[in-house]
C-alpha cells in the first residue's frame, strides 16, 4: 500500500444525517468530510452514537445522507434511487456484520454461492472459503459452525464477488479474543491479497493498530485521523 | 391496567393482521354452525307451531268412495282421537290468457268454513261462508303466481263440468307445505293450484253426495299407530281403500323432513372444518409468538411471574381471538340463518317464520370454539411455561437444516440457491408445512362443495330430461283408458307421435319389509320415454317379472335379482301377486318399479289399459293442444317438459345459489386466512435472511421469490390434495343426503375443480401481494443490527 498516487474510492463532502426518532430529532452525522483510498485498510473508532454505523451504511448504499455528497469513484451515491443502490451493493460492496447474518438453511458454500450467483466475475465459492481457511467445512450448515467460523463464512461471502470495498460493522463484536483475531487475520489477508478497500468500524481501540488509517468519530463528526506508520498484524493485537 | 395486560393488548395490536385472519376463519365456522342450527331450530319451531296450531293430521286415508256413515265407525277405533272426512278431487283450472293447462287439487272444508284438522291459515280474505256454493279459497302461492285477489273469479273443471268460482280468500294448510304437481319434481305455482271448497258444493260437483273419498285423523297420546292403520285399512278395503298413510310418509311432510335431515347433516361437517383450520392457525401464530418472545418470557419469570400467570397471559391472548371470532360469527351466522330460513319458508310455503337463535346454540358453538382454540394452542403455551429463564435469556439455538429430498436425489444442480432455501425451509418444519397444505386443501374442498351440488343436480336433470323423459308433454288420464285414447291424442293436430304408459300405485313386500311406490309400465322399444340408468345405458322394461330401482331393492326391501316380491296394488282393488325380480336399475331419482306394459296389464286383468301418454309435439301447435287438453274431462294432468326444466332452474336459483355463495365466501376466507398467516410467519421468520440478501445486493423481486416461492409451492402442492379432498367431501355429502326421493350422484365437473383451484390461487395471490408489500418496508439496517 503506497500513498504516492492514491486513487480515491470514496469521497464525502459535508454529509449530514438526521433521523426522526418519535418526537426527537437525532443528528447522527453533523458534517463529515473524508476520502478513502483504493486498497487501504481503515478502522473507524468511536463510542455508541458517534455516527460510525450511519456513515458505514451510507458508504454501503444502505442509507442516503440528509445533505451533502457521497462520491464513489465518479458517481454520486446521494442521488441514487433504491434500485440503483441495490445494483451498487450488488456489484461493488461487500458487507460483514456483527451477527454474521448467514442463512441457516444454506451450507457455508451455498451462503457464498448466494452472492456469486448474482455477480459478474466472482471467485468460486470454494476459493473464497479457502481464503478464510474454511476449505474443510464448506458443506456445513451455520448451526454446525462456531461463531468465528460463521463470521469467516460471512467474510468469504462478502469478498466472493470481488467487491471494490469491504465494509465491516463490528465484525468481532460477538466473538472472544482468540476467534476475533482469526477473523481479523482473514480480513487482513483479503485486503492484502485482493487489494480490497476495507473499512472496519469498531469501538475496540486495539483493532486500530492493524489499520493503515484510523478515523475517530465523536458526536457525528470526524474528530481525528491518524496514519499508522507501523501496522501490527492481527496476531500481535490484544484486548 | 396491569403491565402484563398492556403487553397483551399491544401484542394483539402487533398481530392484528394475523389475529383478524384467524378471527375471520373462526367466525366463518361459528357463522356456519349458527346459520345451519338457527335455520334448523327455526324451521322445526315454525313447523311445529304450524302443525299444532293448524291441527295437522297424523293419518291420511285416501279411498275411492265411502258413505258418510262409515265415518262413525272410525271414531270407535281404539287410539283414534279426531276424524275429518273430506272430498278431495283433481281439477283443471282455466285462467284466461294462460294457455298451458293448470292442474289442481281441490279439498273440501266444512260448509261452515273451519275444518277440525288441517286447518287453513288465511293470508288474504276469509274462509267460505255457509250457503254460498261458489266460493273458493286458493293457495297463497297460486294467488301470487297469477296475481289473484279475493273477489276475483276462477273457472275450474271438476269431473268434466266447468264451474265458475269466486275467490274469497288465499292461504295454505299444513297438508301442502311442499306443493309439487303430481308426477312433477319441483314446485310450479303457476301450473299447480291447491284449492278449498265447501263440502256440499264440491260433493255435488264430484258426485260425492253423502259420501267421502278421503279421511284424515289424529291419534290419542297412547295410540299404537300401526295397529290403528291396520284396522283402518281393513275397514276401508270394501270402499276402495288404498292403504293408510302415516304423517311421516305424507308426501309434503316427508319432503320437508328429508330437507331438514339434510340440513342437520350439513351442519355437522362444515363448522368443524372451519374451526379445525382456525385452531391450526392459532397454533402456528402462538407458537411463533412464544418463540419470538422467549427472552421476554424469561425476563418475566426472572422477575418472579409464575408459570400460571405466563400461561394465563398467552391463554388470554388466544381467548381474545377466539371470542372475537365468536363475537363476529354469531351475528353473521344469525343473519345468514335468517336469510336461509326465509328461503326455506318460501320454498315450503310455511305461513310464518318463527326465527329463533337458541342461547344453547351460542353456548354450544362457543364451547366448541374455545375447546378448538385451546387444543390448537396447548403445545405452544406449554412450551412457554416450560422455558427455563436462564436458557431462554440466550437466543434460540440456530435451527438445524438438512438438504431437501429433491437434493438428496441428486437434482441440486438444477436448483438455484434461493430455490434450495425454499425447499429446505419447507422441509425444516414438515408438520407445519403439511398443515398449511392441509389448510389450503380444506379451502379448496369447501369451495368445491358449493359447485358440486349444482354439478350433480344438473347431471341428474340431464339423465331425466335429456335422456329419459324426452317427451314434450306428458298427459295423465283421470283413470286408465283403452289404447284408443292414445290414438285420439296422436291424431290431434300438432302431435307428432306418442307412446303409452301405465302406472299403478303398489305396495311391494319382501319378507317383513314393505314400501309404497309405483309400478311404471311402458312398451319395450319405446323411444320418447326411456329407462336410463346411471351409466347412461338404456334399459328395456322386462317382458316378464319386475325391474326394481336399485336403492329400493338394496336399501329398503333388501331383495336381489331372482327373489320374488309380493305386489299389492293400491288402486282400490287391492290385487295381490308375486313377481320375480328380474333385474335392478341404478337411478338417482325416486324408487320406482318397472314392468312392460303387457306384463302389467296381464297382472291387472283389466284389458289393454293405459294411464297416459308421452307425446312429441310441434311447438307451433302447443297452445291449441293445451286447449284441447283442457277441454277433455278424461285428462287429469299434464306436464310440460320445458316448463319442468324451468321450474328446476328456478328452484335451483332459489335454494342452491345461496349455499354456493356462502361456501365460496367462507372458502375464500379460509384460503386467505391460511395463506396470509403462512406468509406473515414466513416473513417474520425470514425477515433477517431477506434483509441480509437485500444488503448483499438482491433486489426486491429476487427476495420476493424466496418469500412468495415458499407460499406458491405450498399452494401448488395443496391444489391436487385439495381437489382430491374436495372430491371426497362431495362424496361424503352425496352419501349423507341420499334418501328415498333422490340419490345425489358424485358428479364433479372439470369446471368445478377449475373454479375452486382458481379461487384459491387468487386468494393466495392476493395474500401474497399483501405480504409482499411489507417486504418493501423491510428496515435493512435495523434488522441487521439486532440479534434475532
Amino acid at each position: 500500500m503506497t500513498h504516492s498516487s492514491p486513487t480515491i474510492v470514496f469521497q464525502t463532502i459535508n454529509i449530514t444525517k438526521t433521523y426522526q426518532m418519535g418526537e426527537v430529532q437525532v443528528h447522527a452525522l453533523r458534517g463529515v468530510d473524508l476520502e478513502l483510498y483504493q486498497g487501504e485498510f481503515v478502522v473507524m473508532l468511536g463510542p455508541s452514537g458517534s455516527g460510525k454505523s450511519t456513515l458505514l451504511n451510507i458508504l454501503g448504499g444502505l442509507d442516503v445522507p440528509t445533505s451533502g455528497t457521497v462520491r464513489y469513484g465518479d458517481q454520486d451515491l446521494s442521488t441514487f434511487n433504491e434500485s440503483v443502490l441495490t445494483r451498487y451493493r450488488r456489484e461493488h460492496v461487500g458487507f460483514v456484520f456483527q451477527f454474521y447474518n448467514l442463512i441457516p438453511s444454506l451450507t457455508a458454500r451455498e451462503n457464498v454461492a448466494l452472492v456469486t450467483e448474482i455477480s459478474a466475475h466472482p471467485l468460486p465459492p470454494e476459493e473464497a472459503l479457502q481464503l478464510v481457511q474454511l476449505g474443510e467445512r464448506m458443506d456445513h450448515f451455520p448451526a454446525q459452525l462456531s461463531g468465528g467460523e460463521q463470521q469467516r463464512v460471512a467474510i468469504a461471502r462478502a469478498i466472493a464477488k470481488r467487491p471494490n470495498v469491504l465494509l465491516c460493522d463490528e465484525p468481532t463484536g460477538a466473538l472472544d479474543i482468540k476467534t476475533g483475531i482469526v477473523v481479523l487475520e482473514a480480513l487482513a489477508k483479503v485486503n492484502r491479497e485482493l487489494g480490497t478497500t476495507t473499512v472496519v468500524i469498531t469501538h475496540n481501540v486495539a483493532i486500530a493498530d492493524m489499520a493503515d488509517r484510523v478515523f475517530s468519530l465523536s458526536d457525528g463528526r470526524i474528530a481525528n485521523v491518524t496514519e499508522n506508520t507501523h501496522k501490527k498484524s492481527p496476531a500481535e493485537l490484544s484486548w | 391496567m396491569r403491565a402484563l395486560d398492556r403487553k397483551l393488548w399491544r401484542d394483539l395490536w402487533h398481530l392484528r393482521g394475523q389475529s383478524l385472519a384467524i378471527m375471520a376463519v373462526m367466525a366463518s365456522g361459528v357463522a356456519c354452525f349458527i346459520m345451519f342450527m338457527s335455520t334448523l331450530d327455526s324451521l322445526l319451531q315454525s313447523r311445529d307451531r304450524y302443525y299444532s296450531e293448524h291441527r295437522f293430521a297424523e293419518i291420511f286415508v285416501p279411498i275411492k268412495r265411502a258413505p258418510e256413515a262409515v265415518a262413525q265407525r272410525l271414531a270407535g277405533i281404539n287410539g283414534v282421537s279426531k276424524v275429518d272426512t273430506r272430498v278431495v278431487a283433481p281439477v283443471m283450472v282455466d285462467m284466461e290468457g294462460f294457455h298451458e293447462p293448470i292442474i289442481g287439487t281441490i279439498t273440501s272444508i266444512p260448509d261452515s268454513g273451519e275444518p277440525k284438522l288441517n286447518r287453513l291459515y288465511l293470508r288474504a280474505g276469509r274462509l267460505i261462508e255457509p250457503g254460498r256454493n261458489n266460493e273458493v279459497v286458493i293457495s297463497e302461492a297460486f294467488a301470487e303466481a297469477h296475481q289473484l285477489n279475493p273477489g276475483d273469479s276462477l273457472h275450474v273443471i271438476i269431473n268434466g263440468k266447468r264451474e265458475q268460482l269466486r275467490i274469497v280468500g288465499s292461504g295454505g294448510s299444513p297438508e301442502y307445505v311442499h306443493q309439487v304437481p303430481p308426477g312433477g319434481a319441483f314446485p310450479d305455482y303457476e301450473r299447480y293450484a291447491i284449492l278449498w271448497m265447501g263440502r256440499t258444493p264440491l260433493s255435488r260437483a264430484y258426485d260425492m253426495n253423502g259420501a267421502f273419498n278421503n279421511v284424515v285423523l289424529t291419534l290419542t297420546r297412547d295410540a299404537d299407530e300401526q295397529a290403528v292403520m291396520d284396522q283402518i285399512e281393513a275397514m276401508f278395503k270394501p270402499y276402495g281403500g288404498v292403504g293408510a298413510i302415516a304423517r311421516k310418509d305424507q308426501s309434503s311432510n316427508y319432503i320437508l323432513e328429508q330437507e331438514l335431515a339434510q340440513l342437520e347433516s350439513l351442519s355437522g361437517i362444515f363448522p368443524m372444518i372451519f374451526l379445525g383450520v382456525a385452531a391450526f392457525l392459532l397454533n402456528v401464530v402462538v407458537t411463533r409468538l412464544v418463540g419470538t418472545q422467549r427472552e421476554q418470557v424469561a425476563a418475566l419469570k426472572a422477575f418472579g411471574y409464575s408459570n400460571l400467570s405466563i400461561a394465563g397471559h398467552y391463554l388470554q391472548l388466544i381467548m381474545l381471538i377466539v371470542l372475537g371470532g365468536i363475537a363476529i360469527g354469531v351475528p353473521v351466522g344469525a343473519t345468514l340463518g335468517h336469510m336461509l330460513s326465509e328461503i326455506y319458508v318460501e320454498y315450503f310455503r310455511l305461513p310464518f317464520l318463527d326465527f329463533t337463535l337458541e342461547p344453547l346454540r351460542v353456548i354450544q358453538v362457543s364451547l366448541i370454539s374455545i375447546v378448538a382454540g385451546l387444543l390448537g394452542t396447548l403445545a405452544a403455551v406449554r412450551a412457554a411455561v416450560r422455558l427455563k429463564p436462564a436458557e431462554a435469556m440466550r437466543p434460540e439455538a440456530p435451527a438445524v437444516y438438512r438438504a431437501s429430498l429433491v437434493e438428496t436425489l441428486g437434482l441440486q444442480r438444477l436448483l438455484s440457491t434461493p430455490t434450495r432455501m425454499i425447499l429446505r425451509n419447507l422441509g425444516h418444519k414438515p408438520v407445519k408445512s403439511l398443515l398449511s397444505i392441509l389448510g389450503i386443501a380444506l379451502a379448496i374442498g369447501i369451495m368445491m362443495t358449493g359447485q358440486f351440488q349444482q354439478d350433480s343436480v344438473y347431471y341428474m336433470m340431464h339423465i331425466r330430461y335429456d335422456l329419459s323423459q324426452r317427451d314434450d308433454l306428458t298427459v295423465v288420464f283421470n283413470e286408465p283408458k283403452s289404447r284408443r285414447a292414445l290414438t285420439e291424442l296422436v291424431s290431434l293436430p300438432g302431435v307428432e307421435s306418442g307412446e303409452p304408459f301405465r302406472m299403478v300405485p303398489v305396495r311391494l313386500r319382501f319378507e317383513h319389509r314393505h314400501y309404497r311406490t309405483m309400478i311404471w309400465a311402458m312398451e319395450p322399444g319405446s323411444t320418447i320415454r326411456r329407462l336410463v340408468d346411471n351409466d347412461l345405458r338404456v334399459v328395456e322394461p322386462p317382458a316378464q317379472g319386475i325391474l326394481l330401482n336399485e336403492y329400493l331393492a338394496n336399501h329398503i326391501l333388501q331383495v336381489k335379482a331372482g327373489d320374488k316380491v309380493e305386489v299389492e296394488t293400491l288402486d282400490g282393488r287391492m290385487r295381490k301377486a308375486s313377481l320375480p325380480v328380474v333385474g335392478l336399475i341404478q337411478q338417482d331419482f325416486g324408487m320406482t318399479a318397472y314392468m312392460s306394459l303387457g306384463a302389467l296389464n296381464r297382472l291387472m286383468q283389466e284389458g289393454e289399459l293405459i294411464s297416459g301418454a308421452s307425446l312429441y309435439i310441434d311447438d307451433d301447435y302447443a297452445n291449441e293442444i293445451y286447449q284441447k287438453i283442457k277441454e277433455r274431462p278424461a285428462i287429469a294432468g299434464s306436464l310440460i317438459r320445458k316448463q319442468e326444466i324451468k321450474n328446476f332452474h328456478r328452484t335451483m336459483d332459489q335454494t342452491m345459489l345461496f349455499w354456493t355463495s356462502v361456501a365460496t365466501i367462507f372458502a375464500v376466507i379460509i384460503a386467505v386466512g391460511v395463506v396470509y398467516n403462512s406468509a406473515r410467519i414466513i416473513l417474520t421468520e425470514r425477515s433477517r435472511e431477506l434483509a441480509s440478501l437485500r444488503v448483499l445486493g438482491y433486489t426486491r423481486g429476487e427476495i420476493s421469490y424466496i418469500l412468495l416461492g415458499e407460499l406458491a409451492l405450498l399452494t401448488l402442492v395443496a391444489l391436487p390434495v385439495g381437489l382430491a379432498f374436495g372430491r371426497g367431501l362431495c362424496g361424503y355429502i352425496a352419501w349423507t343426503v341420499n334418501n328415498d326421493m333422490y340419490r345425489v350422484p358424485l358428479i364433479v365437473e372439470p369446471s368445478t375443480y377449475a373454479f375452486a383451484a382458481l379461487c384459491v390461487l387468487l386468494a393466495a395471490g392476493a395474500s401474497g401481494l399483501l405480504v409482499r408489500q411489507r417486504l418493501d418496508k423491510l428496515d435493512l439496517i435495523e434488522v441487521l443490527k439486532t440479534k434475532e
